[in-house]
């Protein structure tokens, strides 16, 4: 969708020409989000602002739908690419409406098409157009704005978007509701997006593609997990940081760490059965489930051995249960909470799908790192 | 709470004290020679407004666009040389401009108009270029990145953000105008300054009254008036009066 060639930019200072981008090559799918990571004065904002052309590039090419974008007129070119800045920038001179209203008439759509998608946008991101409509940005709060700017960044449904560091200035709750919400939209529309960001958590849970930019240089574009696991160099690793194979916690759902073939027991079998199942599967614990499946409590190996009588009458409590969907952060969050070293993981109908343990986390966190022929092996 | 009694207050005392000083000139006959005077204040208004709608609709039609030009990127270079040309060209005193303006201009209206033009040009300059730089970047930046031309930019989003500001300084220099024009008879130029001067000359606090007070009045309606068409032009969004 959007295609870097090669892409440069040298600014003529009094202290002699400063290269801010420097060969940038990249390439974002439709549906995807590309972070644009990096210390500030990287370029990353640079290389930006080059797509819509706020920054005129020194040379390279810049490739949008298949079509070189030196083809088209400048102007309409970012008509057709929304665009967020840090500084949200809603015209306070203009109502909600009037602000998400601004591309499509710049456009000539027709008014009340345009009206009506701004009330259709409000609904997406959660304002009730009512209430919000008529309002003037000073009468909203920041994160009210910031939403605002995201709908008339879309508004005219422009198949880019570029993002500029734009929920860097709200407050760390509101933040993560509005990446969740964005997100949310993002699946639905399919964007491809160019999102510029300073924070590595953020770009964790936003990107598909990670782009790490220092000193006007493409250090390394790859995903989010392969960043983090295999950091290009050292400058990489120290920009992610020291605990970067703990913020792959984030990338990975507990589903994917499940040990398969899990051995469950029913509140009637005897416990010998279950210590038999127990001591087959090497485990110190076994997850008793009701008839639908659902888990309903776990049996420790010492008191199944030599005790007569049912599971049934000798289980206990789980502490907490983990979805499959959930990722591998809320899971060792859990067990932390709970002092557990295993979780009960259940699929979307609550059904008891396999055991999540921390063997089995630091096993699949560790696959990266191994040789290839030793993981084969 | 307080502020709004204090308020309150402040305006009883002043309408007991015009009351008071109208009173008080009633009873000397002050009241009644200034009437006397009647149909020369009215002709001699209306003259005096003439002179502020000419040099004052001019000074708006030269000093917005002006200061729209010297706010425009490419004018960086040597925008603040002019503003202070400008800044310097106000240091001077009107009547001084009024004498210049004689000796090349003559007498009568158009030495006039052009001394009060001059006079009421610089705040109109001044406010529409300062309004119009401390629109915010980012919102010019935003309007680029949406695709707008930077004469739409100009009329969507710098000129209404600036306005509040650009209206204030419509407001100053009209209130000066009015202020100043008495000065204009001296140079022939007609209005309330007849009144004022010739009272001067003669001796006659009445006749002088009669130009003085209504001068006053109307810098007053002026500044009234001008407020409120800002306040209802200036949009809801940006007026921190609304």
């Amino acid at each position: 969708m959007i295609k870097l060639e090669n892409l440069t930019k040298i600014f003529e200072t009094p202290s002699g020409p400063v290269t801010a981008a420097d060969h940038v090559n990249m390439d974002v799918a439709e549906g995807e989000i590309c972070v644009l990571l990096g210390p500030s004065g990287c370029g990353k904002t640079t290389t930006l602002k080059m797509i819509n052309r706020l920054i005129q590039p020194t040379s390279g090419k810049i490739i949008i739908n298949g079509k070189d974008t030196d083809a088209y007129d400048t102007v309409e070119l970012r008509r057709t690419i929304g665009y967020v800045i840090q500084q949200i920038g809603l015209f306070p001179n203009m109502t909600v409406e009037e602000n998400i209203c601004v591309v499509p008439d710049l456009l000539g759509w027709d008014k009340v098409k345009s009206r009506k998608r701004a009330a259709e946008l409000l609904e997406t991101i959660n304002l009730d157009p009512g209430t919000f409509l008529k309002r003037f940005p000073k009468e909203l709060s920041g994160g009210q704005q910031q939403r605002v700017g995201v709908a008339r960044a879309l508004a005219a449904d422009p198949p880019v978007m570029l993002m500029d560091e734009p929920f860097g200035a709200i407050d760390p709750i509101n933040r993560e509701v509005i990446q969740d919400e964005f997100l949310k939209i993002q699946k639905r529309l399919g964007k491809a997006v160019m999102f510029v960001s300073h924070d590595i958590d953020e770009a964790v849970k936003m990107a598909h593609k990670v782009a790490i930019f220092r000193g006007g240089k493409l250090e390394q574009f790859d995903s989010p997990d392969n960043v983090l696991a295999h950091p290009a160099n050292s400058f990489i690793a120290d920009f992610v940081g020291g605990d970067r194979t703990l913020k792959r916690l984030r990338l990975v759902t507990a589903g994917r760490a499940l040990a398969t073939g899990a051995p469950v027991v029913h509140a009637a079998d005897s416990l010998d059965k279950a210590a038999g199942l127990m001591k087959e599967h090497g485990r110190e614990t076994i997850v008793m489930v009701d008839q639908q499946g659902a888990p309903r409590g776990f049996v420790r190996l010492e008191i199944a051995q030599g005790r007569k009588g049912t599971v049934g009458e000798f289980h206990g409590a789980l502490p907490a249960t983990i979805g499959m969907q959930e990722d591998l952060r809320t899971a060792v969050s859990l067990m932390f909470m709970h002092d557990v070293s295993w979780l009960a993981c259940v699929d979307a109908d609550g059904a008891f799908r396999g055991y999540l343990t921390q063997r089995g986390i630091t096993h699949l966190l560790g696959e990266t790192y191994r040789p290839a022929t030793q993981a084969a092996a | 709470m307080n502020a709004k009694l204090q308020s309150k207050a402040g305006r009883n005392a002043m309408l007991l004290a015009a009351f008071t000083l109208g009173a008080i000139a009633y009873a000397s006959g002050l009241i009644e020679e200034i009437l006397t005077h009647g149909p020369d204040i009215v002709y001699l208004a209306q003259q005096h407004m003439v002179l502020v709608a000419i040099s004052g609709g001019l000074a708006i039609l030269v000093g917005i666009p002006l200061g729209i030009w010297l706010s425009r990127p490419s004018m960086r270079g040597i925008a603040e040389t002019a503003m202070q040309s400008l800044n310097v060209g106000t240091t001077v005193p009107t009547l001084a401009i009024l004498a210049l303006a004689m000796t090349i201009l003559g007498i009568g209206i158009l030495p006039a108009v052009f001394a009060l033009w001059l006079a009421s040009l610089l705040p109109i300059v001044r406010n529409t270029y300062q309004g119009l730089l401390s629109v915010p970047r980012h919102l010019i930046e935003a309007a680029h990145g949406m695709g707008m031309r930077p004469s739409q930019i100009l009329w969507r989003v710098e000129l209404p953000n600036a306005l509040f500001v650009m209206f204030a300084g419509i407001r100053t220099a009209l209130a000066i105008n009015v202020g100043t024009a008495p000065l204009a008879f001296l140079i022939g130029g007609g209005g309330l300054g007849e009144l004022i001067f010739t009272g001067i000359d003669l001796n006659e606090t009445g006749m002088m009254l009669a130009g003085a007070i209504p001068t006053a009045l109307l810098a007053v309606l002026v500044d009234y008036s001008t407020g409120i068409i800002s306040y209802w032009l200036v949009p809801r969004g940006v007026n921190p009066l609304r």
